[in-house]
């Protein structure tokens, strides 16, 4: 298991769970993010900036915090 | 009849609207708050119909008050046509299956179909609308396609009234659609996708960002520079200036009403920067030296928006908004703030925490000044050098940051995190951005003359009255001292309350030195906002908030004044003077945290 903020450029992983209240499963989930999506690193965090990763053909930008606040599995 | 443009952001919604509605767009204000809407007509079947462009939206359970108006318009709409980005059919389900729970007819624009087949998506559009249970029509809209047929079904009236009970059950349906009408391929990879990706990783993002500012301030430079020389002044000298000199002699040259429609005569002849009549400079302000760089700043805003550039600079910078207590999205107000401060301080309201929408609001207000006033700073310190413009800018970022740094560590409350989408870029529409265009050179005309005209009605009262006489000899010592500047400059500082451009437009009459304007333009931008966008930050912020920032102002204007009087010699800020800046910079990272700043993760 792995946060998503610790993953790098073009690594893959699937959301396994949200470790936050339900409002920040709402926003999430209105934007497409949500468990069991496969998610590609697009841009990994550099020096605590966002992570920006692509769902299917949705592209979302997500800040460092609530990114370490998103678990994933990914197979390396 | 009144027809309900919904969807989610960045699905082509604009263009849409734009496609259906004539030249006849206004944007209002929803009443009772600052949410803005576009709003137009056309005509149907002998019948003239409402088309609403609702705020964008990702659900129908509102996180912010631009979704609470979108929800609150739904009860007032005959028909939703319920606009969806075919690329992204999925998330944009969520809006579709929650609009249809509600007491609507849902008609479904799948939106941006030419783009799915290059991206390898195919979509079953009869399937699609089996399970959905109302029409669903692929469109484009840039190039006009299946606009008709969206036109065809304004008479649907039809209710599907579905309940999928709560969010879950709401997803696993969206799951089950998808499942049913969607398949992707890996589609091939176009020069296109990989500038998307490359506007977005910082090591080529900051490069892209930094030759996409730099030209847009080039282009924009260009344009208004040409309009101002090579139209509109030629316009005042040889069209404007005959009539308006005719005019002068029919009122005899002098007298009361002379001086209020022409002003004073200079050397004996009208001088459209000096004279400083309704007529004369009260039209030339505005129409001659503003309006320029006024179409120049919005013609690239309107391109930025719509190829999907600015989400990416926002993930560019949230890194550095971060260090200001603010995240990137916040990036937006700042930039519309160039433009006008007003409609900057509206975009503030997508903020979420009251921190945020503090310190947002209070350096726009305070270190960006909009293109009325950078025209005449342009057109006043200009004939100077450009170095002198040069170092307005660079002291008000500097303050931009100094005074974000110390808010930041001295506000109590929480941030958020930033969370946004990154949409495709596109080809602009030539159609929507020259709307926008329009919309926004209309909404500045009807703003800039009458507040011009009635601060010049004013400067000439109280010339006539001696109150600026009497002003001048109270706070005129002070701003001598303080700020090295004339006694005369009060009437500049006190107009600007009203409008900025019109304040610089004052300063133009006095004989000041470089320095003087350098100090003038830069204490001009930082110590009030203008009339217009106090009373928008009261509604935004309330009175206490917006008395705390307004303090804030007056303070910073106090030190960098005094600061700027005293560092600015032979032409340029002294070593000393870089050096207390570069000292106070750092002097912020050792003040103590004063709040918890911890990202909220319940709301």
């Amino acid at each position: 298991m792995t946060q998503l903020n610790e993953l790098k450029n073009g690594e893959e992983g699937i959301i396994i769970s949200f470790n936050g209240g339900q409002g920040l499963i709402n926003k999430l989930n209105a934007m497409g993010v949500r468990t069991g999506k496969k998610v590609t690193v697009i841009s990994d965090s550099f020096i605590g900036g966002p992570v920006t990763i692509k769902i299917d053909t949705n592209t979302v930008s997500i800040g460092h915090g609530m990114a370490s606040r998103i678990t994933m599995e990914v197979e390396r | 009849m009144k027809v309900l443009l919904m969807g989610n952001p960045n699905v082509g919604k604009s263009v849409f609207f734009s496609r259906l509605t004539g030249t006849s767009v206004t944007a209002s204000n929803y009443p009772g708050t600052t949410v803005e809407y576009t709003e137009g007509h056309m005509r149907w079947k002998e019948e003239i119909i409402d088309i609403i462009d609702v705020p964008g939206t990702y659900t129908l359970t509102p996180t912010n008050k631009a979704e609470e108006v979108a929800v609150e318009m739904l009860t007032e709409g005959d028909l939703v046509i319920n606009v969806v980005d075919a690329t992204n059919l999925e998330r944009n389900l969520n809006l579709t299956l929650q609009l249809l729970e509600k007491n609507i007819p849902v008609i479904v624009a799948l939106n941006m179909w030419d783009e799915t087949h290059h991206k390898g998506i195919e979509i079953n559009v009869s399937k699609l609308e089996e399970l959905l249970g109302v029409p669903v029509i692929p469109t484009a809209a840039i190039k006009g396609n299946g606009i008709k047929n969206i036109i065809n079904n304004f008479n649907y009236r039809n209710i599907v009234k579905r309940d999928y009970e709560n969010t879950e059950k709401r997803w696993a349906e969206i799951g089950k659609i998808i499942e049913e009408v969607q398949e992707i391929k890996p589609g091939s990879h176009s020069f296109l996708d990989y500038l998307e990706e490359w506007s977005i990783k910082p090591l080529t993002g900051i490069p892209i960002a930094t030759f996409i500012l730099y030209l847009s301030f080039k282009i924009i430079s260009f344009i208004g520079e040409g309009l101002i020389g090579y139209i509109t002044e030629p316009f005042f000298e040889t069209v404007y200036r005959p009539v308006i000199t005719k005019l002068s002699l029919l009122l005899g040259s002098q007298g009361l009403l002379h001086d209020l429609l022409i002003g004073q005569l200079i050397e004996g002849k009208i001088d459209f920067e000096q004279s400083f009549g309704l007529l004369s400079t009260g039209i030339f302000i505005p129409l001659a030296a503003v309006l320029p760089y006024i179409i120049a700043f919005y013609f690239i805003l309107g391109l930025l928006e719509d190829t999907g550039y600015l989400p990416r600079l926002a993930a560019l910078v949230d890194n550095i908004m971060h260090r200001v207590g603010l995240h990137g999205f916040s990036i937006i107000p700042m930039i519309l703030g160039l433009g006008c401060n007003v409609p900057a301080a509206l975009a503030v309201r997508s903020l979420e925490s009251k921190r945020e929408k503090f310190i947002a609001s209070t350096l726009m207000a305070i270190a960006i000044p909009c293109m009325a006033q950078i025209a005449m700073i342009l057109g006043l310190v200009g004939p100077f050098g450009g170095k002198y413009v040069t170092y307005v800018f660079v002291i008000l970022a500097a303050v931009w940051i100094i005074v974000g740094l110390l808010l930041d560590k001295l506000l109590p409350g929480f941030s958020t995190d930033l969370l946004l989408e990154i949409p495709p870029m596109r080809m602009p529409s030539v159609g929507t951005v020259l709307k926008k265009l329009w919309m926004r050179i209309y909404s500045f005309l009807k703003e800039a003359i009458p507040y011009v005209l009635l601060g010049i009605f004013i400067v000439n009262l109280l010339y006539i009255i001696g109150i600026f006489d009497i002003l001048a000899l109270v706070i005129g010592p002070f701003l001598n001292r303080f700020f090295g500047l004339p006694k005369e400059t009060t009437s500049a500082l006190l107009m600007g309350f009203l409008r900025k451009d019109l304040a610089m437009g004052i300063l133009a009459t006095m004989e000041l030195t470089a320095k003087q304007l350098v100090i003038a333009s830069t204490i001009l931008a930082i110590y009030f906002p203008c009339i217009a966008t106090f009373a928008v930050l009261i509604r935004e912020l309330g009175i206490i908030d917006m008395l705390k920032s307004t303090l804030v102002m007056l303070i910073t204007t106090l030190l960098v004044g005094g600061f700027v009087n005293f560092a600015f010699q032979n032409g340029g800020i002294t070593i000393l003077g870089w050096l207390i800046i570069i000292l106070a910079v750092i002097l912020t990272k050792f003040i103590p945290d004063f709040n918890n700043k911890k990202i909220d993760i319940k709301s």
